[in-house]
């Protein structure tokens, strides 16, 4: 089942734009962006599982050939103010450089914030509310004109009117100290925006914000800072017509079939140290068979899937037992959790102990099958999956061989007056067969100990909008337990938690945080916040992870992994922390 | 010296699941140019089956046709069905009983006369287009170069059947074959298609063979008439012989059921009993006895012997157990009597 | 006749005009009566994690609050006159008949379905040409040696042909044929025909055969239980008396009457083709009005799901007249009577 390919935002952003006292600590150190892979002229590596996963797979710096990709659905939006999509932000920084970007570097190392447009990482007041960015000199749109800082802060200005470009996150929108009444840059033209983004000269950019924001270089770094040119802003046309900053140009572009992308004469490599820019020409195929895609990858016809959404289903039997074509997957666990929410509103599941049953009869060595096995996840005890800060195992509900243990759950059931069991609900995906076989298989085991689930399937476009995420639905319908999934928006335990444990933003409708509704974990987000010290605030969200699953509001299955396909004649693959998928910017083609 | 067209001993057999179907089981008769046989029977005697075997219309088919079809002098049953199908049309042609369904009803009438004509002349689509509008004039259909581009749906049925007679004689065929050429008209357009018949056969000179289960037809244009019965012949001769003469029961009951135009209209006819008789299990014996009225006064050979057809008279064949004169005077005392009384 | 025409015509409007409102009101009516809010709807054209201000303005933008009725109306004013859209930079205008745009990805919604058309079309030609011609030949052979191992085993792959999926066969075929053999073109392979015609061929030429085995057993079904009837006919036996070929009776006079019923079919087949079209395009990448389709269903994309839904109304609607008129040049009876 291919999911639909929104990185998962943090949602919450009215308090995303404090975390207060974080003064400029980001939690990974700045490193210089030197991406430019060791060897060159590497003719065919050997093909290895794994071999993208934390390394270079078949290192090159040979420039030319064609790079052939292929999309499965379509961008929510090329325009860089508008689009939201983890592999939109990826891909958008072959044709737009932003102030900051991620290391275009396998594993880890790709985590690290490097400056793009900018010539460093942002210098932040001692509040950490005015970050202020020098841009780099020599650095033109494709049409020669040379980037000034005014573009920039007017690409600022036109995303921040969401009803014409409602795409994009709203970081900017929400931090920013923005003048009353602003409407953006559509409009209020003529507004004077100088009390949220400044340009003192052509070079300069600086940001004031309402409150102190420690992490604004993680904002700076996705498409809403890349130069627009207000004269070629078409506002929703925009995206047809993107004026390049990077490596690449459209040259045609077919919104709803693909495009092609060629060389920006007009970039300059020497102001560039974080693109090696390979590829002589990019083609994009988008609204592609997702099994057709798959096949095409296998035949080389394609050589990379865009969506980063993995193999499917249906290839999955034809790759796994293949040795040959095993050995060009790369399997990576992502930051992503599947887990189960027990929603304390739907009585019995209001006392603890009712709750605590479930944790304990669930066979996790089934759920771990439900969602795909060795390649699809590994299984989960905490919610913080294990490549983010205060990850740590939670071994609350340990069993022999994971199979859920029976005589505790009863004991527990006992507790809750309830010895017999109880029937509820269980809502999940129709479109997906993993959350399928996961609620199945929730169904019986807790069928043991006489808790009968009832299978409620709704629509994943409106799973959050309608049924599951709706609490007033949830009630009346009594749905007990949701099959529930979340990623980070960003590689940082807080893109990570907030949106799923604040109970402040639960809202009428839309919500994805179904379950966690404490005082206590809200005032330790606060705290955090507050928090200048990484080691402690990843301490502090060990201690949200710990209650969440004592209480037994969440219950983790796995933490995800992807399978992906390297195409044929692929040169300098990897996959980086950053991006979880191939990283694209650093992408070569086999001469 | 053989006729014109010399039928021998004519064998056409169906085999099918249930047994083999004998239409035609030992037919025998001769004509010459420019005279006219009249084959009788009920539906399913085999007569129109006998008909499309002259054609060589069975060849190809599962048929099995055995005797000797001989046409000025060819013999048909051993020849090629290409080289037969060349004589088709040409030497001998049919008049199919029910124009508007033996006429295509996707092409014109002019069409259909143009593609007969041209299949046997290699002439232009003009020329032939000409041909067809006189063909149509000839056969009598007014303003026939206006009604050439008609579909035979809007031909009346006359009309129609006037525009197939004209499709059939587009080639000066020297044998027609006429299946039912009247029964779907009304009465009086019925005389009128006759007369149109036997005026062209003067004209062509043309051998004519008109098929048919009313014997009023046959009495008007017929030298000859055949009878058949079960896929056999059981009575044949002269026009005025099987008329006034005939000999055998079944004829005697085709005629008392022969609707009349001197008759009068309260007047009842007196239909055969019973059906024809299957062809797959064709009675013993004779294959009328099961209906014959007088099946009592051949002292039981009927059910066990098949009569054989002899000469009564001159030119007169019958196929009947009954002495020639008993049958002669069971005719004359009480047959004809009472046929002309009802 | 003309009156006849005239008369079709306003029946096809108003054909057109329910499906519309059906439509509308399955896509906008009945979420509402369901208790979806104007928010509800327009959380789905914004990207995840918005806020509540983004989703009312976008609601606001798509005219959400206003009453279904009201959004009906603009609709079918944008149809009859064109329209006004606001790109945020400039206003634009939208003549008609102008669909609105997509919600997705603020395409106009009728520039795409013309354009998406010539894919359907091209497939759907292509297509119809095989299976009309292997179909009917394959029907007249089975029905002239009925009985024989030809017409059984022609009648036994058609009755597989009828059973199995598209996106079966399709995928089977293009991983043998295309990714294995490298026979033909890959899924997602298309080129104008105007551009280069032996290309387009050649891309299209596994969706085609796809697409055309689907059909073709019913044709071949179809044509053979004609030919059988009419060749029985007193007409066919007519015209051998006459001394044709028997190629010539088999074709001018047993086909010709038996392709009447075909005729029909295939009217109606190619005015539904977009149903075949959802699963070949789909399987073989093709951007088409099938996948347009699908695409637009999948993410609610209502003007875009509007358009496609009255553009097929009308090609079924086009299909059955000229069906019609077609029945009246293929069987001069109904002509004339």
């Amino acid at each position: 089942m291919r999911r639909k390919a929104l990185t998962t935002a943090t949602a919450g952003l009215t308090l995303a734009m404090a975390l207060a006292a974080c003064a400029g600590t980001p939690t990974q150190t700045p490193g210089q962006g030197q991406s430019a892979p060791a060897s060159s002229g590497a003719s065919g590596a050997a093909e290895v599982a794994d071999a993208a996963v934390g390394k270079i797979y078949n290192p090159s710096d040979k420039k030319g050939g064609t790079l052939k990709m292929a999309n499965t659905a379509d961008w929510d939006s090329l325009d860089p103010g508008n689009t939201y999509y983890g592999y939109a932000l990826n891909f958008a920084r072959l044709y737009g450089r932003s102030l900051l970007m991620f290391k275009s570097a396998p594993g880890p190392d790709g985590n690290t914030l490097v400056p793009d447009l900018a010539e460093s990482l942002g210098k932040s007041s001692d509040d950490a509310k005015t970050w202020t960015y020098k841009l780099r000199s020599g650095i033109k749109f494709e049409d020669g004109t040379p980037v000034t800082s005014k573009d920039v802060a007017y690409a600022v200005a036109r995303q921040f009117d969401k009803e014409v470009h409602p795409n994009g996150p709203s970081y900017l929108n929400a931090l920013l100290d923005w003048p009353k009444g602003y409407k953006g840059a559509y409009k209020s033209k003529d507004a004077d925006i100088s009390s949220a983004v400044e340009t003192p000269d052509d070079s300069t950019i600086v940001f004031h914000l309402k409150e102190p924001f420690g992490l604004f270089d993680y904002i700076v770094q996705m498409p809403m800072t890349m130069p627009v040119p207000k004269d070629k802003d078409t506002g929703t046309k925009y995206q047809e017509h993107i004026i390049s900053t990077g490596p690449y140009k459209f040259e045609k572009n077919e919104i709803g079939k693909g495009f092609t992308m060629v060389r920006n004469e007009n970039w300059d490599p020497a102001t560039d140290p974080n693109r090696p820019a390979l590829p002589d020409r990019i083609e994009v195929q988008t609204g592609v068979n997702a099994d057709d895609l798959d096949n095409r990858l296998i035949s080389g016809d394609v050589q990379i899937a865009v969506d980063g959404l993995g193999i499917g289903n249906a290839a999955l039997p034809k790759v796994l037992p293949d040795p040959a074509l095993k050995a060009r997957t790369d399997n990576p666990v992502q930051q992503r959790t599947w887990y189960t929410s027990i929603i304390p509103d739907v009585p019995p599941l209001d006392n603890v102990e009712c709750r605590r049953a479930i944790a304990f009869a669930a066979d996790r060595s089934s759920l771990f099958r439900a969602y795909g096995g060795e390649t699809g996840g590994i299984t989960a005890s905490a919610m913080i999956p294990p490549s983010l800060a205060g990850h740590k195992e939670i071994d609350l509900y340990k069993s022999p061989d994971d199979k859920g243990d029976v005589e505790k759950a009863k004991a527990a059931l006992a507790k809750c007056g309830q010895p017999n069991g109880f029937e509820t609900n269980i809502s999940y995906r129709t479109e997906r067969t993993k959350e399928k076989a996961a609620a199945e298989s929730l169904q019986q085991s807790l069928a043991r100990v006489g808790i009968k689930l009832t299978l409620k399937p709704y629509p994943q476009d409106d799973y959050f909008a309608l049924y599951a995420g709706k609490p007033s639905y949830v009630k009346e319908n009594k749905i007990g337990l949701a099959i529930n999934g979340w990623g980070s928006d960003y590689p940082d335990t807080y893109g990570f938690m907030q949106a799923i444990m604040d109970s402040r933003d639960i809202r009428e409708a839309g919500n994805y945080n179904l379950s966690v509704k404490f005082p206590e974990i809200d005032k330790i987000i606060d705290q955090i916040k507050a928090e200048p010290d990484a080691a402690k605030r990843a301490e502090l969200w060990s201690q949200i992870d710990h209650m969440v699953i004592d209480q037994a509001v969440v219950m983790p299955s796995v933490y995800g992994k992807a399978l992906y396909m390297r195409g044929k004649g692929l040169t300098n693959v990897f996959i980086s922390d950053s991006q979880q998928m191939y990283d694209y910017v650093g992408l070569g083609v086999q001469q | 010296m053989t006729a014109f067209l010399d039928v021998k001993d004519l064998r056409i057999h169906f085999p099918t699941d249930d047994g083999l179907v004998r239409s035609v089981d030992g037919l025998t008769f001769a004509l010459e140019r420019g005279k006219t046989l009249g084959i009788v029977g009920e539906s399913g005697s085999g007569k129109s089956v006998t008909s499309l075997g002259i054609l060589g219309l069975h060849k190809g088919g599962k048929a099995k046709l055995s005797g000797e079809i001989w046409l000025d002098g060819e013999e048909l049953v051993g020849a090629s069905a290409d080289h037969v199908r060349g004589l088709r049309g040409k030497k001998m042609a049919m008049i199919f009983q029910d124009p508007l369904s033996a006429m295509h009803p996707y092409y014109t009438v002019g069409d259909q006369i143009v593609e007969a004509y041209r299949i046997h002349n290699d002439v232009s689509k003009k020329v032939a287009r000409k041909h067809a509008i006189d063909m149509l004039g000839r056969v009598g259909i007014p303003t026939p170069d206006s009604r050439v581009d008609d579909y035979p749906h809007q031909f009346s049925g006359g009309m129609r059947q006037r525009a197939m007679i004209a499709m059939a004689l587009s080639c000066d065929p020297e044998l027609l074959i006429a299946d039912e050429p009247t029964t779907a008209l009304d009465v009086t357009v019925q005389a009128q298609i006759l007369d149109l018949m036997r005026d062209l056969q003067r004209e062509f000179n043309s051998a004519l063979i008109i098929i048919t289960h009313d014997l009023g037809v046959v009495a008007e244009l017929s030298d000859d008439i055949l009878v058949m019965y079960g896929g056999k012949c059981v009575e044949y001769g002269s026009a005025e012989t099987v008329f006034y003469h005939p000999e055998h029961p079944y004829t005697w009951g085709l005629l008392g059921s022969m609707p009349r135009l001197d008759r009068e209209r309260t007047e009842r006819l007196m239909p055969i009993k019973g059906s024809p008789p299957s062809l797959i299990n064709v009675p013993p014996g004779c294959a009328f006895h099961p209906r014959c009225p007088h099946a009592a006064r051949t002292e039981g050979r009927s059910q066990t012997e098949v009569p054989e057809l002899l000469k009564s008279g001159p030119g007169h064949l019958v196929r009947c157990h009954m002495a020639p004169e008993e049958r002669k005077q069971l005719w004359e005392s009480e047959i004809k009597p009472m046929l002309e009384t009802t | 006749m003309v009156t006849y025409i005239i008369r079709r015509v306003i029946g096809a409007l108003a054909m057109l005009l329910i499906v519309s409102i059906v439509t509308f009101g399955i896509f906008f009516l009945v979420p509402r009566l369901a208790g979806a809010t104007p928010e509800a709807f327009a959380a789905r054209y914004v990207g995840r994690g918005a806020s509540m201000d983004t989703i009312k303005l976008v609601a606001e933008r798509l005219g959400f609050y206003d009453p279904v009725i009201v959004q009906y109306g603009r609709f079918l004013k944008g149809i009859v006159l064109g329209t006004e859209y606001n790109t945020g930079a400039g206003v634009e205008h939208c003549p008609a008949p102008c669909f609105g745009y997509s919600f997705i990805n603020q395409q106009p919604v009728w520039p795409s379905l013309m354009d998406r058309s010539r894919v359907t079309l091209s497939l759907g030609i292509g297509a119809a040409v095989l299976w009309l011609l292997g179909g009917v030949a394959t029907g007249v052979l089975s029905a002239l040696r009925r009985g024989s191992f030809f017409d059984r085993a022609a009648m036994g792959i058609a009755l597989a042909g009828v059973s199995l999926p598209i996106f079966f066969t399709g995928m089977i075929s293009l991983s043998v044929f295309s990714y294995g053999l490298g026979w033909t073109a890959p899924g997602g392979a298309w080129v104008d025909v105007t551009i280069d015609p032996l290309q387009w061929a050649y891309n299209l030429l596994l969706p085609w055969i796809t697409l055309a085995l689907l059909f073709a057993a019913t044709y071949a079904r179809l044509t053979r239980a004609g030919m059988l009837e009419t060749m029985g006919e007193d007409y066919i036996r007519t015209a051998r008396a006459k001394g044709l070929l028997e190629r010539r009776v088999v074709v001018k006079h047993g086909l010709r009457a038996a392709l009447t019923p075909i005729v029909t079919v295939f009217g109606l087949d190619f005015g539904l083709l977009l149903g075949g079209a959802v699963l070949t395009e789909t399987t073989f990448s093709l951007n088409g009005l099938g996948k347009f389709s699908v695409d637009a269903i999948k993410n609610n994309d209502l003007p875009a799901v509007m358009g496609v839904t009255l553009l097929a109304a009308l090609f079924v609607v086009v299909a059955n007249l000229v069906v019609d008129l077609l029945y009246a040049v293929v069987d001069p009876r109904v002509r004339l009577s």
